[in-house]
């Protein structure tokens, strides 16, 4: 590259302000410390500084680190993991023999409602992209997300909306519907008192969160690549990161907008959902549905990145079939959308739509199948580490295949008009979504864990955890396919000895023991470790992608410059001779980063991250007092838009010392 | 020059593109420098834009899902409206056909935002504030004019909503456009003032062009 | 409690026997992919050599070619691509043979799921022969039947597993299915779709009796009630007329006409009560009338506070209604 004669071909951490603003203020000349030093420069003592935060509450709530914050959407979602699993527990004590007293029809009906709510919105979608959030910058090699605050805003909604839902349930007044809601139950008529509302509420927390995320992630991913990480030289899981956040745009807008309607009928009157006035009851089920069915994708494709990360290191060698892959999960984020209706077979549409369905849910297997025969052969032609991260991928295997077989059973009309609404649909569910997503989930928090803590996690422990929880996992859950075809129905709190379904829900009882020992186990494991466990270096598994280059844990400015990148494995092949190594000339004094293109990620423009600041944590309540008084009345719906309106204002309003800072950076394009 | 091409002239936004790289980064030893390249951009080459474009797909499919309630619905009742009487075409109209103008004060606000110049886009900017602020009590007309209350019916209970969420969009428009306004007039600006105003600007075409087809909806297909 | 069939892979009628090949097809087909796909995976994980962190990765890789693995791959997805055309026929081939089934002759039913009962309407061209049951159909073997599903509260599913698929009874919306049981016995039947506090104990019990015997239940179901034959039954009668429980049943041949709840007209004759919940037995149904709340918490019956004296009265008056 030939250098530009205007340059005084400064060292790296030297240069000078320039910049102009547009009214001709002074212009202060003086030099401005700028990156691309090492480790123990004046430039990387200056990032120190810069990205810090301050100490205890004050910073605890200003930052916008995308480490902080993604580690917030873990932890906070593996809480209410625990939670729901709980729940889940008492469900299978008082199911354990017939004609059970443990608990009434009406905390039942509760605790199924909370334990598959919690699952699906407050525990697997908020996990999937916590993980998205600390590594996808990290994997794409640059400082934070693309836009912090709205993610440091998008943690707090998440969190007091599931914090409501949750003391709303120690109040008696937690949803009992079920975790899709359906109308007539919720609606104004039999939804009686406030349950119905707070469920409603939450998804309207939740799915705000979700949406935030998906457009900060997307633009990280398309944007903000480190230069010379063209599209195909981006990781496996960024592109599973990018799919899912674009599903989450188009396919979340449908539960928030059929939430608000039931809430509206409830609410206000109106009449969506009452065919006595016009209304339809399957409205609800079409728009819960078209959200519902690319949901568990939501859950699903992050965790296919999972396990694309972890075999090829796991296994020494690239990913075979590398494209194939690619395509394969941009496919299934499309077919994802079409299927929808599988859920709704049992209902008075036209038969020959149906039929349509079925094909649609069938053709979906193709792209997984193709992942799945590529992992295959990836591991076929490898050298295999058999440490605990590829266990998980290996029970992964087992229980998502058989999960995916179990689910073209269901996705056949005529079948699924036997088996829909049983106990093998709830076998079904469990098996792709705990095989499909949490064995990644376990394998990727062993993965990663030394990235984020710094110490390794125990490797017995973690043998142990995923031992018991692959056989606990399919005692607790084979048998539920033999109940289902033996006439159990979903949802009963009770049933009777002479059904004879007693036996097998005994030893499912059994089942979910183990689990929950597994999962205490690896609670142990994890506070163990934090406090006891070996060092990790930057990269003990001698992995390939960005994020081992740099510290465990990272700094709060992820690299002490940005680094370049030449190949699919950065961390594996070799640079070839002559090319760049890294990025400088970033201030080091102000939190820079770099936008680059779409497709070849060339540097294009600097820019600047948003100072940490309490507004999207002020905005975060304002806008759960909004939502929560709407609930409640319509006055609230109008004049609770008052105190976010204002806290977004303050958010967005660039302060004097702000814009000062910003004209001795700033360049005209 | 014909009256189009004057026209197409009028609505060009003066964007100066620069191509990707035209500043590109200097080679130093092993480094990439990007001291030199600009901290601000238009168009697709800042992050605004892609956020941006996100929401209005979230709100685009939002609408669409609305819409496609309205027609689903439809289709299941025989009698539509249900009480008989659609919309009184007036207010609607009228409203539509102001968002529409209201393009040319949008497009110049635009224009001057590209070009950098402080001075049009305060002129401007304000022109389109008043503007636009002038939907806002006709949409309340619009509202009065529906000829059916919201919670009458679930042909009602449709228009009121759809009405309603793009009343939701336009108003946080609206206000955006205010702040983003009220910003101008400060002292000191930075470049990045300018790229939040041709994005604001960037919005409102997204406000207009969903308007039309719920307008259409709302007041042109209970008539068909 | 009786003894009923309940099993998806029991079949007792063409409906469910349909799709119990189909089911038998998928479990063969899918056991040996499955089976299949563990092999490879076992296969791969015990022949590929071990590593550590520090065996160096095959880098070459991302140039080279690797035609043998494309192809097995290739074959592989193909494989799956052919089973599942395969699988698609025979599931669109089954939802045919049930649409198929031969309804000449068929009885008529109107099922009205409620929360948490069913109340059945047998229709006949003749009106004075229509009569409403509640809880426990029968119907006659070979003979197909068509029921019209509606809901009048919230959503319901029919489900009887050995005679036939589900359908979902939605309010607002009329649904229908047809059904044949092909042999006499007792078919358990469930609620399938979640529809609140005592969705658990809303049974329909289905009971296919040869064509003599079911012309016989259907003509006694006809009869209006039996008159009291003790005093004790007569007593309970005056009481059931004059007391709450006239405000929501209906005894034919008495006042008591309300549509709210079950149809007590013939209720001896059923072999359960609360839609399976207890034994039609008189100490049982003695229990239910003191208080149903304990029995099935949420139901819409309140209980009532009669004196024992009065709820014996009344409880033999039911068991006099045969």
């Amino acid at each position: 590259m030939s250098v530009n004669a205007g340059f005084a071909g400064a060292l790296p951490d030297d240069g000078h302000a320039g910049g102009s603003s547009a009214e001709g203020s002074k212009v202060e000349r003086r030099p401005i410390i700028r990156d691309g030093a090492g480790w123990d420069s004046a430039a990387a003592r200056a990032l120190e500084r810069t990205w810090s935060d301050a100490p205890g509450l004050l910073g605890f709530l200003r930052t916008n680190d995308h480490k902080r914050i993604g580690r917030r959407f873990i932890v906070t979602a593996l809480l209410f993991f625990v939670a729901a699993g709980v729940l889940a527990a008492v469900m299978r004590v008082q199911l354990a023999v017939p004609d059970n007293h443990v608990v009434g029809p009406d905390l039942y009906d509760q605790l199924f409602t909370m334990h598959g709510t919690t699952m699906m919105f407050v525990f697997a979608v908020p996990v999937m992209q916590g993980l998205s959030v600390y590594f996808v910058p990290l994997m794409v090699g640059t400082r934070n997300t693309a836009f912090p605050r709205m993610t440091q805003c998008a943690y707090w909604i998440y969190a007091v909306g599931a914090l409501t839902f949750w003391v709303a349930f120690a109040l008696n007044t937690g949803a009992d519907a079920g975790w899709f809601a359906y109308v007539p139950l919720t609606g104004p008529q039999y939804g009686v008192g406030h349950r119905a509302d707070l469920w409603n509420n939450l998804v309207n927390f939740t799915e705000a969160m979700g949406l935030m995320v998906a457009v900060d992630i997307a633009t990280v991913i398309l944007k903000m690549r480190a230069p010379g990480m063209s599209l195909r030289r981006m990781p496996l899981f960024v592109w599973a990161s990018l799919v899912t956040s674009v599903m989450i745009i188009f396919a979340m807008p449908s539960v928030m907008l059929a939430a608000n309607l039931v809430s509206f009928d409830r609410t206000f009157g109106t009449h969506f959902f009452n065919p006595a006035e016009g209304g339809d009851v399957l409205l609800w089920q079409h728009l819960f549905w078209f959200f519902g069915h690319p949901e568990v994708y939501f859950i699903f494709i992050p965790a296919l990145g999972f396990v694309s990360t972890i075999i090829p290191v796991f296994a020494r060698r690239p990913m075979f079939g590398h494209d194939a892959v690619v395509m394969s999960l941009i496919a299934t984020g499309f077919l994802a959308f079409g299927l929808w209706v599988h859920h709704m077979f049992a209902t008075n549409l036209p038969e020959l739509g149906k039929s349509f369905f079925t094909a649609m849910s069938y053709m979906i297997a193709i792209p997984t199948a193709v992942q799945i025969f590529c992992w295959i052969a990836t591991l076929w032609t490898g050298r295999l580490n058999l440490r605990v991260p590829l266990l998980f991928v290996l029970g992964f295997f087992f229980i998502l295949v058989l999960g995916g077989l179990s689910g073209i059973m269901v996705g056949s009309v005529p079948l699924d008009l036997q088996v829909h609404d049983t106990y093998f649909v709830v076998a079904h569910l469990h098996y792709v979504l705990i095989g499909g997503a949490v064995f990644p989930l376990f394998g990727a928090l062993h993965y990663w864990f030394p990235k984020v803590t710094g110490r390794m996690l125990d490797e017995r422990l973690g043998r142990w955890q995923f031992w018991l929880f692959f056989v606990g996992f399919n005692v607790a859950f084979f048998p539920m396919h033999i109940l289902g075809l033996q006439g159990m129905p979903r949802r009963m709190y009770t049933y009777g000895a002479e059904t004879g379904w007693g036996p097998l829900n005994l030893v499912a009882t059994i089942g979910a023991a183990l689990i929950a020992v597994s999962v205490l186990l690896f609670l142990i494991n994890v506070i163990r470790s934090r406090l006891h466990g070996a060092r990790a270096g930057d990269d003990p598994w001698g992995a390939s992608t960005l994020e081992w280059s740099t510290r465990s844990p990272p700094p709060q400015y992820n690299f002490v410059a940005l680094p370049v990148v030449t190949s699919r494995e950065p961390l594996w092949v070799p640079r070839p001779s002559g090319a760049p190594t890294h990025v400088s000339g970033l201030s080091a004094e102000d939190r820079e980063g770099l936008v680059t293109t779409v497709l070849d990620a060339l540097p294009d423009v600097r820019y600047s991250y948003p100072e940490p600041t309490i507004w999207p944590f002020v905005a975060a309540w304002a806008v759960w007092g909004w939502l929560f008084w709407s609930g409640l009345s319509s006055a609230g719906m109008f004049w609770g838009l008052i105190p976010p309106a204002l806290a977004f204002i303050g958010w967005y309003w660039p302060s004097n010392k702000e814009t000062t800072r910003q004209l001795l950076l700033d360049k005209r394009p | 020059m014909s009256v189009f091409t004057r026209w197409f002239g009028l609505l060009d936004s003066g964007r100066r593109e620069t191509t990707p790289a035209s500043v590109p980064p200097v080679r130093i030893g092993d480094a990439l420098d990007v001291a030199n390249l600009p901290s601000y951009g238009f168009g697709t080459r800042n992050l605004m834009w892609w956020g941006n474009a996100g929401m209005m797909t979230i709100e685009a499919v939002g609408f669409a899902l609305m819409v496609g309630v309205y027609f689903y619905l439809r289709s299941l009742n025989a009698v539509w409206p249900n009480e008989g009487r659609p919309p009184d075409l007036l207010w609607g109209t009228l409203n539509v056909v102001l968002a529409i103008a209201t393009g040319f004060p949008n497009a110049m606000v635009d224009r001057a935002a590209n070009q950098q110049n402080v001075r049009k886009v305060r002129i401007w900017i304000v022109a389109f504030a008043v503007l636009t602020l002038a939907l806002l009590p006709i949409r309340w007309l619009e509202f009065m004019a529906l000829n059916v209350r919201g919670d009458a019916s679930a042909y009602g209970s449709c228009v009121w909503v759809l009405l309603g969420l793009h009343t939701f969009n336009l108003v946080t428009d609206v206000m955006d456009t205010l702040v983003v306004c009220a910003v101008m007039f400060k002292k000191k600006i930075d470049g990045k003032r300018f790229v939040d105003v041709a994005e604001n600007a960037g919005y409102w075409w997204f406000i207009i062009g969903s308007w039309i087809p719920i307008y259409a909806v709302i007041y042109l297909a209970p008539r068909m | 409690m009786i003894e009923a069939l309940h099993n998806v892979q029991a079949p007792a009628g063409p409906q469910a026997e349909a799709v119990y090949h189909l089911w038998l097809i998928l479990l063969g087909v899918c056991s040996v992919v499955f089976i299949g796909v563990m092999a490879a995976l076992a296969l791969a994980v015990r022949r590929a050599p071990r590593a550590t962190r520090d065996t160096p990765p095959q880098i070459e890789l991302l140039e080279r070619r690797e035609p043998r693995v494309v192809r097995g791959v290739v074959i592989a997805v193909a494989v799956s691509g052919v089973l599942l055309l395969g699988l698609l026929a025979a599931s669109v081939y089954t939802s045919r043979a049930l649409a198929a089934l031969p309804l000449a002759e068929a009885l008529h039913i109107e099922l009205t799921a409620h929360q948490w009962w069913w109340e059945a309407r047998y229709d006949d061209a003749e009106p004075s022969r229509i009569f409403v049951v509640a809880n426990e159909l029968h119907v006659p073997v070979g003979r197909p039947v068509v029921v019209t599903l509606r809901a009048s509260d919230v959503i319901h599913s029919l489900w009887v597993p050995s005679l036939t698929g589900k359908k979902d009874l939605i309010p607002g919306r009329t649904a229908m299915i047809a059904l044949r049981a092909d042999r006499a016995g007792v078919y358990r039947g469930q609620c399938a779709e979640f529809c609140g506090y005592q969705h658990a104990k809303m049974a329909l019990f289905v009971i296919a009796d040869e064509p003599d015997a079911w012309q016989r239940w259907a003509d006694g179901q006809r009869a209006p009630a039996a008159a009291p034959r003790t005093a004790e039954e007569a007593r309970g009668r005056e009481l059931f007329e004059t007391g709450t429980c006239a405000m929501c049943h209906a005894v034919a041949g008495t006042i008591a006409g309300a549509r709210k709840a079950p149809d007590l007209t013939h209720v001896a004759s059923r072999s359960t009560l609360a839609a399976g919940a207890i034994p039609n037995e008189l100490a049982a149904r003695t229990a239910w009338l003191l208080d149903p709340q304990a029995i099935k918490p949420g139901v819409r019956m309140p209980a009532t506070s009669l004196s024992p004296h009065d709820t014996a009265a009344i409880a033999a008056f039911l068991g006099s209604l045969r």
